[in-house]
């Protein structure tokens, strides 16, 4: 018996599914202002922080890095109660995909820091610049340049990652199309629709990724593909 | 009946672990072969393979990786085909990490500089010989650090299989979870596993990709 496609069930409830999606772009937009702002602090403090402050730093990346998200966020929406911390579920997810972002962007930032040889900065020093000019064009945004791929590459992820937050029924996009998958019975539909959504705002995130690149190094600058993170260390060497 | 947490707990995880660690090992030996057919296609092929391959690493790297797996859990039976818990999982799995295998492999090969294939066919070697006695050998050695690195995201990313119901160590720590009402001892051991199996595969990512730079610095 051949399948016939019927999408009308899944427009009719198009306005759950844009506030899904909302929700989504929301979540990610958060996470990714919290994840990277605790990802630079962790960098620096690895970097040039005393030795326990890099024990721990390493500890939180390490520990992150190496244990599923969905398991992270198991820990904290149904373990941190034990604890006496309760957060409920937008407020679980937010703080969950925040602290992976975070792990993850604090050893790309280390990279970039790192990738800047001390002789540049002396020389940037030699020409006359102030501390705060080499700061800027000799060391950030070098260093910025140098990462950028991989950074985007894994902001890509983490708003994919997003969608396992409604394993704890946090509101965003693949939730609600779970919910209009259980009342309409028109599983593939729903979940293709999702699917195309989810490459809309993907594709939207890394257009502006691509603007913020143009604006910072006044040059195309290429963003990452979601494997730029795991070739960070490839381009280094090759340049 | 609530049941105290123990070492029978423990032992029900370690069922839950070792079917991780197998559809970890059938995605990636899966996964493995298809992005390495896809890499070559993408970027030794016909121009219509490499924009097909390369259309599809696009969509499968911005659709989150749950939506492939409701796809294929839900979504398929319009085939007729029912796909058990399993096969959903090593399907949608395999699809994901072909598409990741491929852009990494790729990236690996278009790294051999041109004047290896130019110097091969001066050689007089043939095309598959200069694949499989010049390039392949050399884009293996760059490419062994990511893909190491990559097996962890494999590994993490079963647990999402969970959530179609099929009981790997995620899903073992739901249902300990209901039988226990410990969630914190429960999924702290559950992360404590995955993490005794990822960590050792970081640091060997780690590894080669330091004797990568060292021996590309002489």
């Amino acid at each position: 018996m051949a399948y016939s496609m019927d999408f009308a069930p899944v427009i009719a409830r198009a306005p759950d599914l844009v506030s899904g999606a909302i929700n989504t772009v929301v979540l990610s937009a958060e996470a990714i202002a919290i994840g990277l702002t605790i990802g630079l602090c962790v960098a620096i403090a690895r970097f040039s922080g005393p030795n326990w402050c890099r024990f721990l730093g390493a500890c939180y990346v390490e520990g992150f890095r190496n244990t599923p998200l969905l398991v992270q966020l198991f820990l904290i929406y149904f373990g941190l109660p034990y604890t006496g911390i309760k957060l409920d579920a937008d407020q679980a997810a937010i703080f969950a995909v925040s602290l992976n972002l975070g792990a993850y962007s604090t050893e790309i930032f280390r990279a970039g820091l790192v990738a800047i040889p001390k002789t540049q900065i002396q020389a940037g020093l030699a020409l006359g610049m102030s501390h705060i000019q080499v700061m800027r064009y000799v060391v950030l945004i070098p260093a910025l340049r140098i990462i950028y791929p991989a950074l985007t590459g894994q902001l890509t992820l983490t708003l994919l990652g997003t969608s396992i937050v409604s394993a704890i029924s946090a509101k965003e996009l693949t939730m609600a199309g779970a919910t209009i998958e259980s009342q309409s019975f028109r599983s593939l539909e729903t979940f293709l629709v999702v699917a195309a959504i989810y490459i809309c705002i993907t594709f939207a995130f890394r257009f502006v990724y691509w603007l913020i690149g143009l604006w910072l190094f006044r040059r195309k600058t290429p963003t990452g593909s979601a494997t730029a993170g795991l070739m960070l260390d490839m381009q280094e060497t090759r340049s | 009946m609530i049941q105290s947490y123990g070492w029978p707990s423990v032992q029900f995880l370690i069922q839950g672990l070792w079917w991780t660690v197998g559809l970890s090992l059938v995605t990636f030996v899966c996964g493995g072969v298809l992005g390495l057919i896809f890499a070559l296609g993408r970027s030794l092929g016909p121009r219509w393979l490499r924009l097909l391959i390369a259309g599809y690493i696009q969509l499968v790297q911005a659709t989150p990786l749950l939506i492939l797996l409701f796809l294929a859990f839900y979504g398929l039976s319009f085939l007729g085909f029912f796909f058990p818990p399993f096969a959903a999982a090593a399907i949608s799995l395999t699809l994901y990490t072909t598409a990741f295998l491929a852009d990494i492999w790729r990236g690996c090969i278009e790294a051999i500089p041109k004047a290896q294939w130019e110097a091969s066919d001066s050689l007089a070697l043939t095309g598959g010989q200069t694949l499989r006695y010049v390039i392949l050998p050399q884009a293996l050695r760059i490419a062994l650090g990511p893909t190491v690195g990559f097996m962890v995201q494999v590994v993490k990313n079963t647990s999402v299989t969970a959530l179609i119901g099929f009981v790997e160590l995620t899903r073992a720590g739901q249902l300990l979870n209901n039988m226990t009402f410990q969630p914190f001892h429960v999924f702290l051991t559950v992360a404590l596993m995955y993490f005794a199996l990822c960590y050792p595969l970081s640091l060997w990512s780690e590894k080669l990709k330091e004797q990568k730079s060292a021996s590309l610095a002489h």
